[in-house]
């Protein structure tokens, strides 16, 4: 196992080579001038071209990237062009917000959805799981900002119960914390607590047609032993793909959900940089974002071995 | 069911009960989240990322300047210069102007101001401004003479000195300490440290999330009472956080729920949610407003010909324009004047053509006669900016009706930003028209308005034209003595840059600020400001 491990992660080791080299160069080539996004409406070209020239804008792209890729090397992922703020300290001030975020909204989904699926799957066919089928349709078809609203209208404005928006970390009190993370993790969690109800349900009715299933039924077990100890985690390793994949999407970034609880994630944060072209905090964030792909990858293929001893590596 | 049954069944003690409400109430507190009485919690048009008010223009940035740098000179609400850090004298020749900065200006550090940071600040500002640059021609020299004292010495008249160094917006007078106002001035500054009347919260400052700032306890302001930049700054609340919330629908529940206390632009279409509620105040905080305008660039076809820029003026006209972008009657108006009406220099000199707008056929005719031989032109639209975003589509349709060939092409506002730095054919990645807006204190003068350059490739705004016959006038105008003077050449400009069409005028509109009831004392003026401001408990 632990030579796997290591294989895998000297692999990513040029996935990540090439990950960098690709984003370096793709920023460079979109339109886009950080000189004229700090600039502002009046600047002159030749203001432009002295902005661009303190900003080291007008060396060629080898230097650039060679710059660049020694400050990586060193563990400096550089300055902000924009507001010259370190790099990796705009990305630690949003890393909470966006793990909290993730975290709540998966514990959510998987409180909901988990026994969704199983409930839906041993009651195939019937009223519950047409129920548990139309709440995942609904859960998926809405986009994320009507669900946001709505919640915000009932929760926020007419019940009073959480504030609207905003983010508190955790280090201020339960309950500041809680109230502010809890609606638009529910809101989130409602697309994957129906991905994830249904991805279980499939998963289940699989299982539950197999022999082994109606032997340990034979043997007199418990329904809740059969369904839980013998089936769920049978299927397990589909349903472990999925929630390892969203965890991961979640970090990369929920734009819209941040932006209608207006939660300081990374999401807003890399739209922001996107926007302004701030060219090394959009590399260092893309170069974040596929590091967590890649361990949470990694995560979700070492689970499988626990969940299903047939897997050896 | 068990479960349920006992729960049920569950009676709970006074004391519990007790600690029960406690705790609700407690919660319930949390959740309506009521803010410290002394902080202003306010959303304000855009998150600030530039920290240094003299690299950008930006208006966000001018407005943290504001907050934690003082200026000169202020600008009153009869916008006439006033003392601010500094008083002055001017010598009967009207050449040299000495100045003298009061007592008890202090850094946030401690130290003293003196002149010779003064002085290096208006030299950075002088390398970034355009009107700046246009007086620096005319400056012999700018040095200190003493701590208090510096001395500005002009080689050749140039009476709107006083106006600049007060002006409000575009690049104000901040003063920085000598160490940092020496930074190159195509560089940003990294020390924040100003004398204003609030200071800035570095440690707690995170780009597009929040700006902090604290009330400055060794700031004296002036006796005067507020008027605009002039006057005291009298700071009456402990701390100003400025909250980014890019949803506005976000804001606008955040400001109805008493979670924010100020929203600085609201939007005309959702005014009706805020006007509901009793506990809130929406009103125009800057009447003069904006102004919406297009540009063209001189340098490629079709917009080289004057004849065609004439033609696409008169095919324009502002109340199709403003009815797409603001269409609410009360905040917008029709203005024939490139200043901004109800300004000093405002006039309505060579405005017939766009006032008189749209004219399609006669525009048809004029195209016509100019020999328009179908070339498209290529007419930038920024999706992502709202305030503009309308303004090119039924610009477009009113050029097309007129016989023009319009190539509308859709992008987002940076990348529009750095193609219309482009000079190039548009065949080679240029362009043709663009539109965007200003705040009337930015154009209201043939010194401040950035379109009103006549410098061409080097020094023009982007579109470029190449009038000598413009700078000739701008300069006699720097250079006349009494106000009626200024007028004439003022209405003389405005009428030769619609007749070259230097730019096209499109309308004026406000934008409404709201504000919870518990505030008082927001100033009207064109920059939003929270000196003077008071809150009381909501």
């Amino acid at each position: 196992m632990l030579a796997y491990i290591a294989r895998r992660i000297l692999a990513s080791i040029p996935v990540m080579i090439v990950v960098a080299l690709f984003v370096f160069l793709l920023l460079r080539l979109t339109p886009g001038d950080p000189a004229a996004i700090i600039a502002g409406d009046m600047a002159t070209p030749a203001q432009l071209d002295q902005i661009r020239q303190s900003l080291g804008l007008n060396e060629p792209l080898v230097t650039q990237f060679v710059t660049w890729s020694g400050q990586l090397l060193s563990g400096d992922f550089g300055r902000s062009l924009i507001s010259k703020t370190p790099v990796l300290r705009l990305i630690g001030q949003r890393l909470e917000p966006t793990l909290s975020l993730a975290i709540v909204t998966m514990l959510i989904t998987l409180l909901l959805s988990i026994p969704m699926g199983v409930l839906a799957a041993w009651r195939h066919g019937s009223l519950t799981d047409s129920a548990v089928m139309a709440i995942s349709v609904l859960g998926f078809s809405i986009p994320v900002f009507v669900t946001g609203y709505i919640f915000i209208q009932i929760f926020a404005i007419d019940l009073r119960i959480f504030p609207v928006q905003g983010f508190k970390s955790i280090g201020e009190g339960f309950w500041p914390f809680f109230s502010r993370i809890f609606l638009p993790a529910l809101t989130l969690a409602t697309i994957y607590i129906a991905l994830i109800a249904r991805m279980t349900r499939a998963a289940m009715l699989d299982v539950l047609g197999e022999d082994y299933v109606r032997t340990a039924r034979a043997k007199g077990l418990s329904e809740r032993v059969v369904l839980f100890r013998h089936a769920l985690r049978n299927a397990a390793v589909p349903i472990l793909t999925v929630v390892g994949t969203g965890f991961a999407l979640m970090i990369s970034g929920v734009v819209v959900t941040e932006s209608v609880f207006n939660i300081p994630g990374l999401g807003r944060l890399t739209v922001d940089a996107i926007l302004a072209r701030d060219y090394p905090v959009i590399q260092a964030l893309i170069l974040l974002t596929s590091g967590i792909y890649v361990v949470i990858n990694l995560l979700i293929d070492i689970s499988y071995a626990f969940m299903d001893p047939r897997i050896r590596y | 069911m068990s479960f349920l049954a006992n729960a049920a069944a569950f009676r709970p003690s006074r004391l519990v009960r007790s600690a029960l409400l406690a705790s609700v109430v407690a919660l319930s507190g949390f959740a309506a989240a009521p803010v410290d009485a002394q902080e202003i919690r306010a959303v304000m048009h855009s998150g600030i990322r530039v920290l240094d008010p003299v690299i950008t223009t930006a208006h966000i940035t001018r407005n943290h300047g504001y907050m934690i740098y003082d200026t000169l000179l202020g600008m009153d609400e009869n916008l006439k210069p006033q003392p601010q850090m500094a008083s002055w004298e001017v010598s009967d020749d009207g050449l040299t102007y000495t100045f003298t900065l009061r007592d008890g200006l202090k850094w946030h550090d401690g130290a003293p101001v003196t002149s010779a940071d003064a002085v290096a600040s208006l030299k950075r500002w002088g390398e970034r401004d355009g009107g700046a640059q246009m007086m620096f021609k005319s400056v012999e020299s700018l040095e200190p003479k003493d701590d208090k004292t510096f001395v500005l010495k002009l080689k050749e008249p140039f009476s709107y000195v006083l106006e600049l160094m007060a002006k409000p917006s575009g690049l104000p007078t901040f003063i920085m300490p000598e160490r940092v106002a020496k930074t190159p001035a195509g560089e940003s500054i990294t020390d924040y440290t100003g004398s204003g009347p609030f200071k800035f919260v570095e440690a707690e400052f995170e780009p597009g999330v929040r700006a902090v700032y604290e009330k400055n306890e060794d700031y004296v302001p002036r006796d005067e009472p507020p008027s605009w930049t002039a006057g005291g700054k009298v700071v009456n609340v402990d701390r100003v956080t400025w909250v980014v919330m890019p949803d506005i629908q976000t804001a606008v529940n955040a400001i109805n729920g008493g979670e924010i206390d100020f929203l600085e632009q609201t939007p005309i279409d959702l005014l009706p949610l805020l006007q509901a509620n009793p506990d809130l105040t929406v009103e125009v905080l800057s009447p003069l407003g904006y102004q919406t305008m297009a540009r063209l660039n001189w340098l490629n076809p079709p917009f080289d010909d004057v004849k065609i820029r004439q033609a696409a003026m008169t095919a324009l006209g502002q109340e199709p324009i403003l009815a797409a972008l603001v269409g609410n009657p009360e905040y917008m108006k029709s203005c024939g004047s490139m200043y901004g009406c109800g300004t000093p220099f405002a006039t309505d000199a060579g405005s017939e053509p766009i006032m008189s707008g749209p004219q399609p056929e006669k525009a048809k005719a004029m195209l016509e006669e100019a020999g328009y031989d179908g070339t498209p032109i290529v007419l930038m639209q920024p999706t992502d900016v709202p305030s503009i975003a309308p303004q090119p589509v039924v610009g477009a349709q009113l050029l097309r009706q007129a016989g023009f060939s319009v190539d509308m092409q859709p992008m987002d506002w940076q990348t529009l930003v750095t193609r219309r730095a482009s000079q190039a054919p548009v065949k080679d990645g240029g362009w043709n028209m663009f539109f965007t807006n200003w705040i009337i204190p930015e154009v209201w003068s043939p010194i401040n308005n950035p379109m009103l350059n006549g410098g061409g490739k080097e020094a023009a705004w982007f579109g470029w034209p190449d009038d000598p016959e413009l700078d000739e006038m701008r300069t006699k105008f720097a250079q006349a003595s009494d106000d009626e003077t200024r007028k004439e050449i003022a209405a003389d400009i405005q009428a030769h840059a619609f007749e070259v069409v230097n730019y096209i005028p499109v309308g004026e509109y406000t934008i409404p600020s709201t504000s919870r009831k518990s505030l008082s004392g927001m100033l009207k003026m064109p920059v939003p400001v929270f000196w003077n401001v008071e809150k009381a408990a909501d």
